[in-house]
């Protein structure tokens, strides 16, 4: 059952994110990433993790939407984009990059060398044992991540805020009221 | 054979559960167009059948034999898949609401819900919210500018109303420590109703749960007066329809979390606690078309100082507030 499963979600998977590659279309390739994304919480739901699978679905839901709207903005989705392809080694090489980033991150995972730290609990929830890990082991990255998050919100706040308090539109009258 | 049981019973309650939402989504416009009616002195549809009961029938076959539009300029793939996401995404996150509780026959007890996680909650309202693909697809794919607006909408609203929709249901969860919707209902026989601990985040997570679902309000993506039909201007037929069952289901869901959230939920599951949370569900539901009967459209400029001006602090407030008093 598993097995089926897991190579069902692995095709689907696949084939969306050749599509975000492949496609010319904004709109095709956005809606790709957003099916791959969501299915790729199928392969956590396998594998128990049914916290992380959940968050996968809700932090990628906003974040693609969150794309949409610059896709919007910068591009008309009725038209193709035209890609430049000017260089042949730029092409090469980041092909060539790229094989070689999947091979370090999976020629390690092949060997028994890596073995699982912080296994499941089968008496407390999914959600619980990520909690624990999370407020003990990685609490300094945790933390971390969260003051960036912080510094990030503050360059965001500072950027948009700027001339808040003077009106942007055309429309004179508006204001007199 | 275990495993055999196991996907039947499964296959039979998803089923049930398809059936007996697709079917109350008509009833449900019905009731709509009913109540709507008497809230404004009017008598509502009345021709076709006793009471204008057969009005569902006359609609179904009306949405089922039009004629498909797609529009030349359209990008026809996506247009055609966009409709389809948003009962899609309601009818999963269906499956981890308990629609009844268990029931006993004998040795065996009948579960009815259909994926028993213990992230219930969580899973229940992310997968809802990948429905709000739909409205922001079918706006970008149309190639209408009325559509497209509808689509810009969809994307400020799901991203400011899911910040309220989180934070607000998280002080409940503190309180509770689990997400698990049996664990939040049995955590109330014991203490009592969660609105009397947590009315803010109950009024928060109700404003939230009609925007979620594109409810009056808050219903900018199609906002007759401004933007023609937002993103459902160049639908018609059934892929119109779907939009719309989508849309009941939804507010089916969020009435069923409201009340297992914060009142009470089935309580301890006999007889008469079934038919109460049904009730509760359904009080929901009316409680939907009185705002629409009762309540103007709301700008989108309204809408975002809602959310972040008034909505998103209390929720924070609420939520430090819930955090000193369980500490």
């Amino acid at each position: 059952m598993e097995v089926i499963a897991f190579y069902t979600f692995a095709i689907a998977i696949i084939a969306s994110f050749l599509i975000v590659v492949t496609s010319k279309n904004v709109l095709y390739s956005m809606s790709a990433l957003a099916s791959g994304m969501v299915l790729i919480s199928g392969l956590f739901f396998l594998l128990n993790a049914e916290f992380l699978g959940v968050v996968q679905i809700i932090v990628y839901t906003g974040a693609v939407i969150a794309l949409y709207a610059f896709a919007m903005i910068f591009f008309d989705s009725a038209k193709d984009v035209k890609e430049s392809r000017r260089s042949r080694a730029i092409f090469l090489l980041s092909t060539f990059s790229s094989i070689l980033l999947v091979l370090l991150m999976t020629i390690p995972m092949s060997s028994d060398a890596v073995s699982a730290l912080y296994p499941m609990h089968q008496d407390v929830g999914n959600a619980q044992d990520v909690g624990m890990v999370l407020f003990t082991k990685y609490l300094i990255p945790f933390e971390v991540a969260a003051v960036m998050l912080l510094v990030a919100m503050v360059g965001g706040i500072v950027m948009a805020g700027k001339k808040m308090d003077r009106y942007l539109g055309n429309d004179k009258e508006e204001i007199s009221k | 054979m275990d495993l055999g049981i196991f996907i039947f019973q499964t296959l039979i309650k998803i089923l049930l559960v398809l059936l007996i939402f697709s079917a109350l989504a008509g009833f449900t416009t019905y009731i709509e167009r009913k109540v709507l009616a008497f809230m404004q002195r009017r008598l509502g549809p009345m021709y076709v059948g006793p009471f204008g009961l057969l009005q569902i029938l006359a609609d179904g076959i009306k949405l089922f034999t039009k004629e498909d539009i797609i529009p030349t300029n359209a990008i026809k793939p996506i247009f055609k898949v966009a409709p389809v996401i948003l009962p899609v995404s309601a009818f999963v996150a269906f499956t981890g609401v308990p629609i009844l509780p268990d029931i006993q026959i004998g040795d065996t007890t009948f579960q009815f819900l259909i994926v028993d996680s213990d992230v219930g909650v969580l899973f229940v309202l992310g997968v809802m919210a990948v429905g709000m693909f739909s409205p922001l697809l079918a706006g970008i794919a149309s190639s209408n500018k009325w559509s497209l607006l509808g689509g810009a909408r969809t994307a400020i609203q799901l991203l400011s109303f899911e910040v309220v929709t989180g934070l607000s249901i998280l002080a409940p969860l503190m309180l509770v420590g689990s997400l698990n919707l049996i664990d939040i209902n049995n955590y109330q026989i014991e203490h009592g109703w969660l609105i009397w601990q947590q009315p803010i985040a109950f009024v928060l997570f109700l404003i939230a749960g009609y925007a979620e679902t594109n409810r009056t309000p808050f219903d900018l993506l199609e906002h007759e007066a401004e933007v023609v039909s937002g993103y459902a201007t160049e639908y018609s037929g059934m892929r119109w329809g779907l939009f719309f069952i989508g849309e009941y289901v939804n507010m089916y869901i969020v009435s069923f979390l409201v009340v297992l959230i914060f009142l009470g939920g089935f309580g301890e599951g006999t007889l008469l606690d079934g038919l109460c949370y049904l009730a509760k569900v359904l009080f929901f539901i009316f409680l939907f078309l009185w705002t629409r009967a009762a309540w103007p459209h709301v700008r989108p400029d309204q809408l975002m100082w809602l959310t972040w001006k008034v909505l998103m602090p209390l929720a924070v407030i609420n939520i430090v507030v819930t955090g000193l008093l369980v500490i």
